[in-house]
This record gives C-alpha cells, sequence and structure tokens, in this order.
C-alpha cells in the first residue's frame, strides 16, 4: 500500500447548511399532467451507456470521505478529488446512524500513469465505476476518470427530510458516443468577464462536454491579447479592460486542462475582421462606391471588408499571428472561421478585379479558395489541424482532406440535413451545431427540440455518418452578456449533453425531463444559476438562498473607475453645456424642508 | 421634521451616485463654471406613510451655477425626482462628478405603473423581490403586483390559517413568513411603491384546496368523485365563511388599499360534473349558464372584501363572463384583442389597466422592446371619458420557466421600456431615439448592480456585469 497514498483533503470552507439533490417538478396546469417515468433520487446526466442499478442503498460519510489512488503526483487527479470533495462537502449531514453500510471511500484506478499536458482530440474518457461492498472508479486515462468522478458525484443523493447522503449499489460502464462535444461562447458581440468563463468551465464539466469552442474575436471586438500585434487589441477591444490578456488566456486553458476540456480557439476570417482593421486597415479590402476605394454601400458592403487575398502582406501577418496563436493555445486544432465572406466588397473593388485577371482567376469562389488554400497551408507548415465553418466547401471551394467541417447552416426550407449529406459525401469530418444555436430563445421547453436533434439522422452511409465527430451548442452574444449567458446556456446545453454522450436509443424525452431537472438543481446546488425547465423547485434549495456557490454581485467601483453608461451608440462627447463639477463634502449633503 | 422615506432615500443616492468611499472628494480645478454641494430638496405637504393610488409624484428639478433645487408637493414627487438627479450626475473620473446645467418639470402619465412577480410557480427569494423593487424605483415603478399564490404553490403563511403554507407551499424553504412579508411591504414602502398582493380565486386555487377541506369543487366521473378538483366551489356557504375569514386577515397584513382577487381562468367542466353544483345551479335559477354561477361567487367574494374596507382589481374574465362587479372595481386586461376590450371596459364604466402586451415572460429572440415600446394604452376606440378610464399598466412577469436563477436579467431592462410608455408623454414614441437612453439606462443598472440583460445588439458598458466567487 505504499505507493498507494491516502489523499484527504480539507474542504477550504464549510457551508453549514444542506444540499438538496431532490427536485420537484410539476405541472403548467392540473388537467395537464406530467408524462414520464420519474427518475429516482441520485440519476446521473448525460445518462451512461449501461447502468446497472440497485436498490440497495450505501450511506456515504462526507466528513471522513477520501477518495485514493495512485496517481497523487497528477495535478489533474489531485485537483480532481479537491473538487468533488467539496461538492461533497455541500451537505451538513447529522451523525451516522441507519443499518446501512457506510462508504467511506472511492478507489480510483488509472491504467496510463502519465500525468497528460492537455486534453487531446482523441482522449479516452471510457470508466468502469462500481459501487458496493467495495467501490472502485477504474479507466484507461486520467480523463476517463474525470468523468467517472462527476457520474459517482450524481449518484449521491439525499433523503428526503433527512440529514443523510446516500447511494445505490450501482455498475457502471461508460463512454462517450461523440469525441467531440463542445461548447461556442462568443465573446466578441460582448465581452465575458474571466469569473463567467471560468464558471461555465465547472458546468461544462457537470455535463461531460470537453470543448470549449472560444469564439473570441469578431467584427465587433478584439479583446485577445495579441503579443506579436498589441495595436489589435488597444485598437480592437471595447475598452482597455475589456480584454483577455496572455495571462487570463492562459488562466482559462489551465483551468480547462485540469477539467479534460479542450480550448479550441477561432480567429475567424476574411470575414469577421473589422476589429482586425482597426489597427490594420490594409489587411482588409478597401471597397469600391462612386468610383472611389473606401467607400461603404449600405446594405451591400462596408467601407472596408473581408481581408483582401491579392495582397501578400496579408498572408505575411497571418503567418505572423498564427505563429503566436499556435503557440498560447496548446490544443491540436485551431477554428479558422471562414463564414460568411460574402464577395460584394470583391466584386466592387478594380484592384481585386485586375488581381483576378493577373491570375486566370475567374469566380469569387475560386478567389475564396485561394485564400482558404493559402491559410490552411500556413496553419499546416505549423503542424496545427483545423476547423472551419461549412461556407467555403458549400460554395464549392476544396478544402484539405483532414479539415473538420462545421455545420451550422439549416432551416425550415433547406434543414441541416441537406447539408450535412453533401459535406459528409466529400469526406470532411464534421461537426454539428445548427439544430443547437441556444442563442435563439423562445418562450417554453425549447430543450426538447434541442434533445430530439439527432447528429446522424441525415441520408448517407455508414462511413458518411461515421465522419460525424460530434457536435456543439453555440451561444452568439448579441443579445448575451454576463448579466444572461449562464441562465439562458444552462441547462439548454445540458439536452445537447446527452445527445453527444449517451447512446442513440436514450431518445425518451418525456422521462428524460425528470433527469434533466434533477441536474439543474444539481448545477444551482453547485452554484451554476441554471434556470428552471418547468414549474417545480429544487427541494430545499434554490439558487440565491443565503448558502449560495456562486451569488451573483456587482463587481466593485474602484475597479472600474471610469463608469458612467456608455455603448456603441451613445456619444459621451455630447457634453456641450455648462458642465458642473459636484464637488462632495462625505457627498452631497440634501437638504429638505416640509 | 423628520421623514424616514427621505432621510432613507438621501442616504441610499449618496451611494449610487458616488460610490462607497471614505475621502472627501476635491474640486477639480479644470471645471470653472460651478461647484454643486447640495441639493435642496423642497416638499410642500407634510410626509406620507405609504404610497397609495392617485398620489402626487410630480416635481420641478432645477440645476444651474447658482445651485440645485428639488421641488414637490409630496415625498412621492421628490422621490421620483431625486432619482432623475442620480441619473443627470455622470461620473469622469474616480473623484469627479458632473452634472449639467438642466431644468426639469415632470410627473407621470398613470397613475399606477406596476411589475408582476410570480412567486408560485417558483419562489422567489426575498432578497431578490428586493432587487427588483430597488430596479423598479430606478424605473419609477409604483406598484408591485404580487402574485402570491397559486394552483402549485402557497408559499404565503398566514395567521389564520397556518396549514395553508405548511400544506400548501413546495416546502418549508419555499415560504413567506409574515415578518418577511413586513419586510418586504416596508422596503417598498420606502421606495414609494405599493404592494398589492394577488390571492387569485376561484379557479387557479390548487394549493388552496390541500389544507382547507371542502374549499375545492369535487369533480365527479360516472357519478362518483374522481379524486380530482375544480374552482373553489361556490354552492357551499363555508366556503364563503372561510374567505371573510381569509381575507379579514389579508387587509390587514397588506396596507394598500387595493387587493387583487384573480378570477380568470376558471375552467367550468368540473363544476358541471358535480351534482350538487348542479342542484344549487337550479335552486338559484342559472339555468346552464356558468358564468352566472361565476359571477354570483365574484359577487359574493367583492362583498366580502368590501366588507374588509378594501378596493379591488380582477382579471378581465370576471367581466367578459358578463358578471357585473361593483363600479369601483379595477379590471385588468390581459388577454389578446385588448384594443376592443379596454373599449368595452371603459364604455361600461370601469376602471382598467392594461398588460396584454407586456408579457415579459412571453420571451423571443431579437431586439423585442420596441413591440412592448409601441404599445399605447390609450389606443383604442373611445371617448376623453373612457380614456380617463385607463389608470395605467403593468408589465408581468409569469414564474413557469423563471426563478432566482434568471429572473433580474429577464425583467430588466425590458420592464424599463414599459415603465417609459407609462410615465412619459404620450407622444414619446421614437424607439430609435429611446434606444441609446435605454443603453445607458441598462448600464447604469449594471453599475448599481442589478443583471440588466444586453437589448440592442453587440456593445458593451464601462463596467460589465460578472460574478465574485466566494472565497
Amino acid at each position: 500500500m505504499a505507493d498507494h497514498m491516502v489523499v484527504r483533503l480539507t474542504a477550504c470552507f464549510f457551508w453549514m447548511f444542506p444540499l438538496a439533490l431532490e427536485a420537484k417538478l410539476t405541472y403548467i396546469a392540473i388537467r395537464l399532467p406530467l408524462k414520464g417515468e420519474q427518475a429516482a433520487p441520485g440519476a446521473p446526466w448525460p445518462l451512461p451507456r449501461t447502468w446497472t442499478k440497485s436498490t440497495t442503498r450505501l450511506m456515504v460519510d462526507p466528513t471522513n470521505f477520501r477518495f485514493t489512488s495512485s496517481m497523487t503526483y497528477c495535478d489533474i487527479v489531485t485537483s480532481a478529488f479537491d473538487r468533488y470533495y467539496r461538492i461533497l462537502q455541500l451537505e451538513k449531514t447529522s451523525s451516522l446512524s441507519g443499518p446501512e453500510q457506510v462508504m467511506t471511500s472511492l478507489s480510483v484506478d488509472i491504467a496510463d500513469k502519465t500525468c497528460p499536458g492537455y486534453p487531446d482530440p482523441n482522449m479516452d474518457e471510457s470508466y468502469n465505476l462500481t459501487i458496493g461492498s467495495t467501490s472502485r472508479l477504474t479507466s484507461a486515462t486520467v480523463w476517463g476518470a474525470l468523468r467517472g468522478l462527476e457520474t459517482f458525484s450524481q449518484l449521491i443523493y439525499k433523503e428526503e427530510e433527512g440529514h443523510q447522503l446516500f447511494v445505490n449499489k450501482t455498475q457502471i460502464i461508460d463512454q462517450p458516443r461523440f469525441h467531440y462535444r463542445g461548447i461556442m461562447l462568443d465573446t466578441a458581440r460582448h465581452f465575458l468577464p474571466m469569473p463567467i468563463l471560468l464558471k461555465n468551465l465547472d458546468a461544462m464539466a457537470y455535463n461531460k462536454f470537453n470543448v470549449f469552442h472560444w469564439h473570441i474575436v469578431d467584427d465587433q471586438s478584439f479583446p485577445y491579447e495579441s503579443v506579436e500585434f498589441p495595436t489589435l487589441t488597444e485598437k480592437g477591444a471595447y475598452g482597455p479592460k475589456l480584454i483577455y490578456t496572455q495571462e487570463n488566456v492562459k488562466h482559462v486553458i489551465d483551468e480547462a486542462r485540469l477539467r479534460g476540456i479542450r480550448v479550441i480557439p477561432e480567429f475567424d476570417t476574411p470575414g469577421h475582421t473589422q476589429s482586425w482593421g482597426k489597427a490594420f486597415r490594409s489587411l482588409l479590402t478597401p471597397c469600391w462606391e462612386d468610383g472611389k476605394p473606401g467607400v461603404a454601400k449600405p446594405n451591400y458592403h462596408g467601407a472596408y471588408e473581408i481581408m483582401d487575398p491579392s495582397r501578400d502582406s496579408t498572408y505575411t501577418f497571418m503567418e505572423k499571428f498564427i505563429g503566436e496563436v499556435v503557440k498560447v493555445f496548446p490544443d491540436q486544432y485551431l477554428h479558422l472561421g471562414m463564414d460568411e465572406s460574402y464577395p460584394a466588397c470583391w466584386k466592387s473593388s478594380p484592384n481585386i478585379t485586375s488581381f483576378m485577371k493577373e491570375n486566370n482567376i475567374s469566380t469569387y469562389v475560386q478567389l475564396m479558395e485561394l485564400y482558404v488554400t493559402k491559410v490552411l497551408d500556413i496553419v499546416e507548415r505549423t503542424n496545427k489541424s483545423y476547423v472551419i465553418w461549412q461556407d467555403p466547401i458549400e460554395d464549392g471551394t476544396k478544402a484539405k482532406p483532414d479539415t473538420i467541417v462545421e455545420v451550422w447552416r439549416g432551416n425550415s426550407t433547406v434543414p441541416w440535413q441537406h447539408y450535412m449529406t453533401r459535406i459528409a459525401s466529400q469526406g470532411y469530418k464534421t461537426i454539428l451545431s445548427s439544430c443547437w444555436y441556444l442563442n435563439y430563445i423562445s418562450y417554453g421547453q425549447d430543450w426538447r427540440k434541442y434533445y430530439q436533434c439527432e447528429p446522424q439522422n441525415f441520408t448517407g452511409s455508414a462511413d458518411q455518418h461515421s465522419n460525424v465527430i460530434g457536435g456543439e451548442a453555440c451561444v452568439w452574444a448579441e443579445y448575451i452578456d454576463g448579466t444572461n449567458i449562464l441562465s439562458t446556456l444552462w441547462p439548454r446545453a445540458s439536452a445537447v449533453a446527452e445527445r453527444l454522450w449517451s447512446s442513440r436509443d436514450v431518445t425518451d424525452v418525456e422521462s428524460a425531463k425528470f433527469r434533466l431537472d434533477q441536474q439543474r438543481c444539481r448545477m444551482v446546488r453547485r452554484g451554476i444559476p441554471a434556470k428552471p425547465i418547468l414549474d417545480g423547485y429544487c427541494g430545499d434549495y434554490e439558487f440565491g438562498f443565503p448558502e449560495s456557490m456562486g451569488i451573483y454581485k456587482q463587481e466593485t467601483q474602484e475597479e472600474h473607475p471610469n463608469t458612467s453608461a456608455g455603448s456603441l451608440v451613445w456619444s459621451s462627447s455630447s457634453l456641450t453645456f455648462t458642465l458642473l463639477l459636484i464637488l462632495a463634502q462625505k457627498i452631497v449633503r440634501i437638504f429638505y424642508h416640509l | 421634521q423628520s421623514c424616514d422615506i427621505l432621510s432613507s432615500a438621501f442616504f441610499r443616492y449618496q451611494t449610487i451616485i458616488f460610490g462607497f468611499r471614505e475621502e472627501v472628494l476635491k474640486f477639480h480645478p479644470k471645471f470653472k463654471a460651478g461647484s454643486l454641494t447640495e441639493l435642496d430638496v423642497n416638499v410642500k405637504n407634510k410626509c406620507d406613510q405609504y404610497p397609495y393610488l392617485g398620489m402626487d409624484e410630480s416635481y420641478n428639478l432645477t440645476i444651474s451655477s447658482s445651485g440645485a433645487t428639488l421641488n414637490s408637493n409630496s415625498v412621492w414627487g421628490a422621490l421620483r425626482g431625486i432619482e432623475t438627479f442620480s441619473q443627470l450626475v455622470l461620473q469622469r473620473s474616480k473623484d469627479m462628478f458632473t452634472v449639467n446645467g438642466t431644468t426639469i418639470v415632470d410627473y407621470p402619465r398613470f397613475q399606477h405603473r406596476g411589475l408582476l412577480l410570480d412567486t408560485s410557480r417558483h419562489f422567489l427569494d426575498v432578497s431578490i423581490i428586493k432587487q427588483n423593487l430597488l430596479a423598479m424605483s430606478q424605473s419609477k415603478f409604483n406598484v408591485f403586483h404580487w402574485h402570491i399564490v397559486d394552483d402549485q404553490s402557497f408559499p404565503y403563511t398566514s395567521n389564520n390559517f397556518p396549514d395553508m403554507a405548511t400544506m400548501g407551499a413546495y416546502d418549508s424553504k419555499h415560504i413567506y413568513t409574515q415578518d418577511q412579508i413586513a419586510e418586504i411591504i416596508e422596503f417598498a414602502r420606502i421606495l414609494g411603491i405599493r404592494v398589492i398582493p394577488e390571492f387569485d380565486s376561484p379557479g387557479h386555487s390548487q394549493s388552496w384546496g390541500k389544507s382547507i377541506k371542502d374549499l375545492l369543487t369535487k369533480c365527479y366521473s360516472s357519478g362518483k368523485p374522481n379524486g380530482q378538483y375544480g374552482p373553489i366551489d361556490p354552492s357551499l356557504e363555508t366556503s364563503y365563511g372561510f374567505l371573510s375569514k381569509f381575507f379579514a386577515e389579508i387587509a390587514k397584513v397588506f396596507p394598500d388599499h387595493y387587493v387583487h382577487l384573480g378570477g380568470d381562468e376558471v375552467n367550468f367542466d368540473c363544476w358541471k360534473s358535480n351534482p350538487n353544483i348542479t342542484a344549487f345551479m337550479k335552486q338559484k335559477d342559472f339555468g346552464t349558464d356558468y358564468a352566472k354561477l361565476e359571477e354570483y361567487y365574484m359577487q359574493r367574494l367583492l362583498e366580502i372584501v368590501s366588507g374588509v374596507k378594501k378596493g379591488y382589481m380582477i382579471w378581465q374574465e370576471v367581466v367578459d363572463n358578463g358578471a357585473k362587479v361593483n363600479p369601483d372595481t379595477i379590471v385588468e386586461v390581459w388577454k389578446n384583442g385588448f384594443h376592443t376590450e379596454l373599449s368595452i371596459i371603459t364604455f361600461r364604466g370601469y376602471k382598467t389597466l392594461l398588460s396584454s402586451c407586456w408579457y415579459l415572460s412571453d420571451i423571443s429572440y431579437g431586439i423585442d422592446w420596441p413591440k412592448y415600446y409601441n404599445c399605447d394604452p390609450h389606443n383604442f376606440i373611445g371617448t376623453a371619458e373612457q380614456k380617463k378610464l385607463v389608470i395605467g399598466g403593468e408589465t408581468c412577469m409569469w414564474g413557469e420557466y423563471v426563478d432566482n436563477t434568471n429572473v433580474l436579467s429577464r425583467t430588466w431592462p425590458r420592464a424599463s421600456v414599459v415603465a417609459e410608455r407609462l410615465w412619459s408623454a404620450q407622444n414619446v414614441k421614437d424607439a430609435n431615439a429611446a434606444a441609446p437612453r435605454l443603453e445607458e439606462h441598462r448600464c447604469r443598472m449594471i453599475k448599481r448592480g442589478f443583471p440588466a440583460e444586453a437589448v440592442n445588439g453587440p456593445g458593451y458598458c464601462f463596467q460589465e456585469y460578472s460574478i465574485h466567487e466566494p472565497v
């Protein structure tokens, strides 16, 4: 047992209050009773591939509980033990009493003893979990152990009205259905403060997501702090405080790593690059109107738009910038965007026209192809791989065969299946996000439609179906910021999580809602403001109760001295009237006379 | 002479305007135009205790190099004026605040500017309700319509009927104690906000039936009670006995003159199935017109509530179904087709409130607020007299999909749009012109600590909303 060091972590803080994992859904109206099978407490989400249940229960002793492993030299293992130990400690429990056997430890056996650097695209996330007279979590890698620990934490429940934790004897054999299970956040339309990004990583881990697709920059702002090109950030960010420093980025990557989450940044080009042009206008194509360059034509094009594919300097810049990015982000993949680059500006420009003539390029698709090929070449030279949105492929551009194509289009007239078939038939690996745009909010139980979207439900061969490597839930940020991102995303994204993890035949939405409700209350209990999916309550705990793990709070004023309202449309320089200074003597004295 | 409403407002707004700070602010020599060290607040009438329907909220605010003066008839006007003043002051740097020379003459267009929260479908924490009240005062709302109980749960802790909460609430943590209710009423009073509780009956009362025996109608199938319950049983005298006792308590607990009695969405199916109700209908000569039975119930209920010297609000169905109610009833219009409904209700001489076009819980993607902004409660065919009967409106946040996690971000700043419709002049209706002010208002809310969500598309506030992890 010498190499079996016992890890016994002390909670940094104590919350003396009960943990209620019960969740209670109720009807909208008495004449509309709820359908489906009510889940027993301690039902995991997403549903494991094989789950052998039992009604025999063990009592869990949170105060003396230990996770044991021979891999305590690995920070991923120890920090996971720390996190799950804290989650166990959320409970206020009374002294143990009862006939049940007491569970005081979980042995975590990981076959591969290397402590990995970063999660990778093909990581093995499988695990086996046995809860019984001896309890054991076995996995091939630490990543599988992380998933298994999460499942273990979800199996534990509190007896109603009681103050003791239980776990039923259980046998679980589990592995994900898809390798790529992502959440995309957009930090360009609105800036998301660091605590929100970190909190979201927690929520992702609770739902076994493994990719944070960070749509970090876009037309509207460039919050990424570039080392090579600091002016990109200085001029492109919304403000000097609304940026992600190199330190911030590293922090996100580190915290993601500890949770088995890959961070794939997206630097979208050649379109969606207005913010890049603030520092480097020559990157963008000058659009022509009335015989002059750099003139906007409303509803057609801006003054400068879309990276200029005709200038060598564009590629020199991209080479240098990508050279930086691949050093900052350790993941094998970069997302290169390439969506929505509409040729109106290129068409308007005589320079582009003559460039095309000189180079025997007859269509704008070919022009795009030139840009795509050159940029993919640049990335390939850095030994990285890439994801792009479907648009260039859709338009007929040929990309390198190992490109991962993300399908995002689709509507009631042309469903996403149409695009999936076309792209999969060209042999590309694909990721689906069309049916999971969670920023599109609507009244009611919209999670059902996310749950029912099946990524392999399109016309195609078995090979083509197996080219689907996963999917992701996207939250575009036109109407999203720190105020509402977490409650908009969770638990709606949990529906996507189960679709991407669990077996294809797990499709009973009526029964799923009871487990989903448990999962939402579990998240609420852990400090994620996951919104309700139907009438009801979360046992004896609700978000915002004094015992909250994460109460929303304003940032202190000192951190932002230049406050006052501001936005794109509100010009604060319009103060041209008489300015009066308020001189506050221990603040203003306000007198009144009745 | 002291006035707690004003003194607490002064204290509150010092922090709102200048933040928490120890040090004395220094004069900045760059600005020679003038300096302001005080706001002179003159209130003509004596300090009221509780806000009420028709209170005088008008005020005049003058800021010039010779000083700043706020004049009002009542403390309520002073509260509205101080809020306006706080919005005029801009922070230019850590220690510098400026305000423009300004003359404002202001008063509300409508007397009743309400916001409904539903604490039955999901429980809302007292702290969230208080935060919401603060947000309301920032948009000059003056009525918190507290839809406190419904089918799903009964979080109100009754003195006379304590079992109603113990058996009808979701559980013992999902209740409002008498102390907490008093705390909320006091918190609202200080902000000039009336608290009108809604005890909806005879429908929407499943949770009442958990504790009050024989209150709800037993539903029948094939000649036998089937274990289901319908609306309150209007045929039993015991129902009215209970209601008398219950509303006598409510009248004491809630100081506002008005109580909301609901009366919406009464499903007649259960009444139809019950032979005792059938016999009662016969005895009362109602034929098969169950609307008459509903009218009978509502009349009895209104008498009970009149008896405890309260005024009442009801949802529109009560009068839609042809029930005659007392002439001083305030009818709240919530269904589609409100233009016609407002014409009819005001033609019949009732005071009315509009909420149909302001259901904030019905969310949709994108910039949805202009539709709230463009909805005018006077946009119906009627005489000037009829228009006068529209005393205001309410924006509603029903709780099916809303709880502590998202209620504030969903309500704000979308409710602020309704606030402007109900306060400002009728001809203030250009949504494009309002957009930048709304955006500023949202950022101001964020600065004051409210999670007011993004409603105008991409952009930013100098101070963004974030969370703080407990250490």
